[in-house]
């Protein structure tokens, strides 16, 4: 066969092809399970260090992580619209962002200044449990997503049992400029939101990311010190805070809370 | 016919060559998008570092070994096809074993693919040498890269946050060191940024120049 034919160029290219497709195949397919256990750990060492029950500069161990997040977190999926737990679902195969691409799954956000598309008709909530406690809540985990300046941030918002004091806030995804906004992710700001409250007395959502400084939490429960030179990534959180703690978002679910509290 | 895996004067240049005398990112100005990119911090230079000089390596080394049944017509995109199947396996390994960091490189490390400094050695070398020297020639093409990656990651992290490898060197007066008590170090927010790497690999590049003034183009 010559080796400028066209015959010979098309087996050639199709054995490149075929050897490499099976390189790469070979890896994802090997590769899989650890991944898989990696994303896994890394979302339960973002909702321990939310609640504050780990501290991430300690470096602790996947062990350690997966023995507390076992003794003390458990994950439920609510209905959103009306805030009640749905068993039906399953928490270990429940994707939050895929049910929210899916039309049956979801419905077209109403307009909102988070600019969030699409809300799912289910979400995924962790309730921390006391220590040594089977059913007392100390603090509800809240996946929180919105728009920056150039991305979507995804964090959790960490809740006390009362559904307005807040316990902690982090990013673990977004694509803000590094150094402005980027530094939602800095453990000094973030450190600045626990003891704040996220409602008013009316129960309407009320913490907001203000320019320059705010007080201290007793004094000024609703403020949080802006992100220079990030006013928009500040924006961001605000309005994202906003949607998900109003009545779109986990309202229903935070007043049923509520109600079983007060019975 | 010599020992296929010499390793004697000339291999030894083809591996040292692309450290100073011709320098893939400081002489040829290739593969500057990732090394903006990703050297704010220096565990993600490192990590980018080992997957490119990884990458170079064996595509160089592919690429070769079948260099004498390649269509040439079609020779790119099948260089093209090797390349981007090295840099998915990589890719995997990454996401598999040190997760954090992958996801800090996000995209970058996909777009080794289209990093000239992997094209332009398979292309340039692989094409007409044999299988061992093409992979010393991609090592050492890896490393030279590798080197301005990790100076310019270290400096940027040191100088930009006050850190190297996530432990706190230059104190910041931001950081609490000790109950009442504040570091001292202000850090220098444009080493963050893209052009703070453009200005110290512009240095290096002066530098190299200066040291070796046969590197400088004519007028």
């Amino acid at each position: 066969m010559r080796r400028e034919g066209t015959l010979y160029t098309i087996l050639f290219t199709c054995g490149v092809c075929g050897i490499c497709s099976v390189l790469v195949s070979g890896a994802a397919v090997g590769l899989k399970e650890r991944q898989i256990a990696n994303r896994i750990l890394e979302r339960q060492t973002h909702v321990l260090a939310v609640t504050g029950m780990i501290d991430r500069g300690a470096h602790p161990t996947a062990s350690q992580i997966r023995e507390i997040f076992q003794d003390r977190v458990v994950a439920k999926v609510i209905d959103l619209a009306t805030g009640e737990f749905d068993d039906s679902a399953d928490v270990a195969t429940f994707d939050q962002r895929r049910a929210a691409k899916d039309p049956a799954t979801s419905t077209p956000a109403p307009e909102n200044d988070a600019r969030v598309l699409r809300l799912p008709k289910n979400a995924l909530v962790y309730l921390i449990r006391e220590k040594g406690s089977r059913d007392e809540i100390e603090q509800i985990v809240l996946p929180v997503e919105g728009m920056g300046l150039w991305s979507i941030l995804y964090g959790y918002l960490a809740l006390d049992k009362d559904t307005t004091t807040i316990r902690g806030i982090t990013f673990y995804e977004h694509g803000e400029t590094p150094g402005l906004g980027g530094e939602v992710e800095n453990p000094t700001w973030t450190a600045k939101w626990p003891g704040r409250k996220a409602f008013d007395n009316a129960w309407q959502p009320a913490v907001r990311v203000v320019k320059g400084v705010a007080g201290g939490p007793e004094e000024d429960p609703h403020h949080v010190d802006g992100l220079s030179g990030a006013t928009l990534t500040s924006r961001g959180v605000t309005n994202l805070l906003a949607f998900w703690l109003g009545d779109n978002g986990f309202g229903p679910f935070l007043g049923k809370i509520r109600e079983q509290q007060g019975s | 016919m010599a020992f296929p895996f010499a390793f004697g004067k000339k291999e030894r240049a083809v591996l040292l060559d692309p450290l100073f005398n011709n320098n893939p990112i400081m002489l040829q100005v290739l593969g500057i998008c990732s090394a903006l990119a990703v050297t704010t911090k220096l565990d993600k230079s490192i990590v980018m570092s080992v997957s490119l000089t990884m990458v170079t390596g064996f595509s160089s080394l592919a690429i070769s070994l079948i260099r004498n049944y390649i269509p040439t017509n079609v020779r790119i995109i099948i260089q093209l096809t090797i390349i981007a199947s090295l840099v998915i396996v990589t890719d995997q390994i990454l996401k598999a074993f040190v997760p954090a960091i992958s996801k800090q490189l996000s995209v970058f490390v996909g777009l080794i693919i289209t990093n000239c400094i992997v094209m332009g050695r398979a292309e340039a070398y692989a094409m007409q040498n044999p299988p061992w020297p093409s992979f010393i020639d991609g090592i050492g093409n890896g490393v030279g890269y590798s080197m301005i990656l990790i100076v310019t990651g270290f400096l940027r992290e040191l100088f930009g946050s006050g850190k190297v490898l996530g432990y706190s060197v230059l104190p910041l007066v931001t950081e609490q060191v000790a109950p009442g008590k504040f570091g001292w170090y202000v850090p220098n927010g444009m080493l963050l940024m893209a052009p703070g790497a453009l200005f110290l690999i512009g240095l290096f590049i002066w530098a190299l120049r200066v040291w070796k003034p046969e590197q400088v183009e004519k007028e």
